[in-house]
């Protein structure tokens, strides 16, 4: 009946039990809030069955921000025990327990912050930006989103029954077979990325087609916006790369519970396969988070700049030519596995090319504010922190795709330093600035600008403590993952421990900054929908967008279509009355996603019965839709 | 024993490791070209550009350039070419399966080295001896290290000598290195291998030849003996292992390590 399932996997040590009674009585909590207050039915209406895409951008953003305490509370656990153990007096962590919080930070910042939080910078803002009602496919967004969340919920499901993988964020064979991870720690990884990667794949599409067909009148491809452009080489890359996380989690899966041997020890498996698979994904899945927040900065340099976005065309080419490389360098993550000079040499020089485009970029955006006026609120901040930071980030990564400095460099703190600058200085700050730049368009009313500039410094000399003595430590040879350290290295882990809590800092001023601009929201009141005297279609319709976004189509004429519209006084306001179609509410997101949570719990604990009805469950619910003939309600307005 | 340096990857006292140190200074100063440019460039635009300077001149419009453009194609072009040819060349000499040549004529120093749960195997398959957690090397001979695992994935590193390479079940990697000078260096494995990987250490000594001789000779006087059976006890996961000395090993040790694991017909190398 419960499969492997026994009470003593609710038991855990005294440091597990903390968060374990967090989740359960924050879950607790949070469902006795809904009753008192007896929100059930506006919880119901206006989110658990919405398909607008503006409200589930917003879910998507709290289960980043949700998911951000967890993994940043990792983090912070690593940085202490880093900061404070030493060879005869370890810190206050098991060596299996650092293994699962190591697991679990890169796993939850990579899929369940970083992830969402694009998810929604994209949710709020494609639709908008083309000139569309809603995306193509409003029902399967819901359901993408939903499917996420169970990833995430899977995940944390692990804190409390169970255990975690420990086994780093890819889980490399043969640690993470059986053979030396017995327990339930990987088939949770593997479920929670199977769940949440089908509903990554499924809003893949979903944003594709939305950006292929809905285009606005006028609007080719040559006429998009750049952040458009960049979200669709965004979703090309996911619809190519994550079939592959999703095929090799399987063929991991397969071993695991049937007993094959892809990727074990003995019968031929091969761990070197499952290393090039995963980063096959893992490599393109870099650029999925990174070229949306390029597509940011190209729509924030040239507002603040006042001005055009100089070499509109040379952004396309090199936002397109990133993501064809991004597939032929994925060698990179491995050059130490053994490859002949040939290969390594290849991959290697495909890696230095992507720099070329790149730089392009860079160029571009100082080129945008060259003669211009610029401005300097928040976003324009991050985008000065993110390109001062970029250029470090961007340095120490072609350092080390050159293969025989790589040698010296892989699997140190050199590399944890690299890419915490990339995914921090780029990814992060791209989508602080998106945040605050598209804030006043979502809640029509903008954020207290004195708090995010405290908010901005703080990431910033938060992110040079935390990370720069990481660069210095891989020069001392320090590698990843240790949970006891070389008390040589212990004054420049407590640096980055210090930087941590200066990060901790930024964020509380983040919220801070979210709490006062709420409560002096009419103060901050965006009347007008164009805040910052914007370009791109978003600033046409009101601040915060009706569900239908745009009452008439906008025709677009040129690029920076509101821009144009603005310069020749035309009319964006219909006289006549307008009949819209608007998709119904529909509540059968959550039931597929409860369905999925019920499938990945039983197959994590062998609960064959359940996995088979979680499925089945699934498939009938989806036949009944599709008989279903009433879906949309036409308004008049 | 004090180690010799703090900053292996600045200070090394390998001849691979020295190239490797100037591979990177040599590809940072490439990129300076344009990284310090880029800084140079945005803080001044920001700066002579911000809205209060109503002198600076104003362009709205102004969005492209033929010229400029292909002005900034060219340079990381450039940059990106003289990079690849530095990097085709040096993935080659610096391969770390390349036998290195020895100034004085002599074959290498074979070590064979196996990762273990959770602790390092070094056997001197000429000398016939073997060490835990402990390597010995002669200065100025090049030494060439075949690497596998009888253990998760690992990596085999001294960054001190030079790069790493990764420990693989079923699998023989080759790594060259030289120790330039003598000295003291910490090694261990830089790949996560389960809750004993941060207990994976090892230190590293490079002395002159006939001392290292001296030594091999004085251990293999030592009565332990790593046979099939001692090893099978050896390879059970354990941590905080001291350093050991074998003053006789198995024939052929290395090679039933690892093929083992290349028996396409039975299951259950026994990896517990």
């Amino acid at each position: 009946m419960f499969g492997i399932l026994t009470p003593q996997a609710f038991i855990h040590g005294p440091i597990e039990t903390v968060p374990q009674l967090m989740v359960v009585f924050g879950g607790i909590a949070v469902m006795g809030l809904v009753l008192y207050y007896r929100a059930w039915g506006w919880l119901y209406r206006e989110w658990l069955t919405t398909l607008d895409h503006k409200k589930i951008g917003v879910m998507y953003l709290i289960l980043s921000v949700v998911m951000l305490f967890r993994g940043g509370a990792d983090a912070a656990m690593m940085r202490v025990q880093q900061a404070t153990s030493l060879p005869g007096s370890p810190g206050f962590l098991t060596p299996e327990h650092y293994g699962q919080i190591f697991t679990a930070h890169g796993v939850i910042m990579i899929f369940f912050v970083a992830m969402p939080f694009m998810f929604a910078l994209l949710n709020f803002i494609v639709p908008l930006q083309i000139g569309a009602r809603d995306v193509a496919y409003p029902l399967l967004n819901s359901i993408s989103f939903w499917l996420t969340v169970v990833g995430a919920m899977l995940l944390n499901a692990s804190l409390v029954i169970g255990d975690f993988a420990a086994t780093g964020w890819l889980a490399y064979p043969p640690l993470s077979e059986l053979a030396y991870s017995p327990g339930v720690g990987v088939d949770y990884y593997i479920w929670a990325l199977q769940i949440a990667g089908v509903g990554t794949l499924a809003a893949g599409i979903n944003f594709l087609v939305t950006i292929i067909k809905m285009r606005a009148p006028g609007m080719s491809l040559m006429r998009m916006p750049i952040f458009v452009w960049t979200s669709l080489g965004s979703m090309i890359l996911v619809i190519f790369a994550f079939p592959i996380l999703t095929v090799t989690l399987a063929l991991l899966a397969l071993d695991r519970t049937l007993g094959m041997h892809f990727f074990t020890t003995d019968l031929g498996g091969s761990a070197m396969m499952y290393v090039n698979l995963i980063w096959a994904w893992g490599h393109p899945e870099v650029y999925i988070l990174i070229l949306p927040a390029f597509g940011i900065f190209s729509e924030i340099v040239p507002v603040f700049s006042q001005k055009k976005l100089f070499g509109y065309t040379s952004m396309v080419v090199a936002t397109m030519s990133i993501v064809v490389l991004s597939f032929l360098v994925w060698v990179h993550h491995f050059f130490t596995m053994g490859a002949g000079a040939d290969v390594n040499a290849f991959f290697g020089i495909m890696t230095m090319v992507i720099a070329i485009p790149t730089g392009v970029k860079v160029f571009n955006w100082l080129f945008t504010m060259f003669r211009g006026r610029i401005l300097f609120p928040t976003p324009m901040l991050w985008f000065m922190g993110f390109l001062s930071t970029f250029i470090i980030g961007g340095m120490t990564g072609v350092l080390m795709s050159v293969p025989a400095a790589d040698f010296e460099l892989h699997n140190s703190l050199f590399l944890v330093a690299h890419f915490h600058n990339m995914v921090i200085g780029g990814v992060l700050f791209g989508y602080f600035a998106g945040l605050a730049y598209w804030f006043p368009k979502l809640f029509g009313f903008t954020l207290n600008e004195r708090l995010g500039r405290y908010a901005f410094w703080s990431w910033i000399t938060g992110f040079l403590l935390a990370f720069m003595p990481l660069y210095i430590l891989g020069f001392m040879g320090a590698t990843r993952r240790l949970d006891v350290v070389d008390p040589s290295w212990q004054p420049l882990f407590i640096v980055a421990a210090l930087g941590v809590c200066v990060i901790a800092l930024a964020i509380f001023f983040q919220f801070l900054q979210l709490v006062v601009s709420i409560k002096q929201r009419n103060q901050y009141r965006d009347t007008t929908g164009d805040p910052w005297n914007g370009r791109t279609l978003e600033w046409s319709t009101s601040s915060p967008p009706p569900h239908y976004n745009f009452a008439v189509i906008p025709t677009v004429t040129d690029r920076d279509a509101w821009w144009e519209i603005k310069k020749q006084n035309l009319k964006t306001i219909s006289e006549k009355k307008v009949e819209i179609e608007i998709p119904n509410n529909s509540f059968i997101g959550c039931i597929i996603a409860a369905c999925a949570f019920a499938f990945g719990f039983a197959m994590v604990w062998h609960m064959w019965w359940l996995a088979v009805l979680g499925i089945v469950a699934i498939v009938i619910v989806l036949i009944i839709r599709s008989l279903e003939e009433h879906t949309e309600h036409t308004i008049t307005i | 024993m004090p180690l010799t340096s703090a900053f292996p990857l600045l200070q090394p006292s390998g001849t691979i490791a020295l190239a490797e140190r100037g591979l990177m200074l040599h590809a940072v100063e490439f990129m300076l070209i344009v990284a310090i440019p880029v800084y140079i460039l945005l803080f001044f635009f920001a700066w002579k550009y911000r809205a209060g300077n109503t002198k600076a001149k104003y362009m709205p419009d102004w969005e492209h350039s033929k010229m400029d453009e292909l002005v900034w194609w060219a340079i990381p072009f450039e940059i990106i070419l003289i990079l690849g040819a530095l990097t085709w060349s040096s993935t080659h000499a610096l391969a770390p399966n390349k036998p290195l040549d020895s100034a004085r004529g002599e074959p290498p120093l074979v070590v064979q080295v196996v990762a273990l749960n959770w602790k390092w195997l070094f056997i001197y398959p000429e000398e016939g001896i073997a060490t835990i957690n402990y390597l010995r090397i002669p200065v100025g001979r090049p030494v060439q290290f075949e690497v596998t695992a009888d253990a998760p994935m690992n990596s085999f590193w001294v960054p001190q000598l030079g790069g790493q390479i990764y420990a693989m079940t079923g699998m023989s990697n080759v790594l060259n290195l030289e120790a330039s000078e003598t000295g003291t260096f910490a090694g261990g494995s830089a790949n996560y291998s389960g809750a004993g990987f941060a207990g994976m250490k090892f230190v590293v000594e490079a002395v002159p030849e006939d001392e290292f001789d001296a030594w091999a000779q004085t251990t293999k006087l030592s009565a332990n003996v790593l046979s099939d059976d001692s090893y099978t006890f050896l390879a059970r996961p354990s941590t905080g292992d001291p350093v050991a000395y074998y003053g006789e090993v198995e024939d052929g040790l290395y090679t039933t390590i690892m093929e083992k694991y290349m028996d396409l017909l039975s299951p259950g190398a026994h990896h517990h």
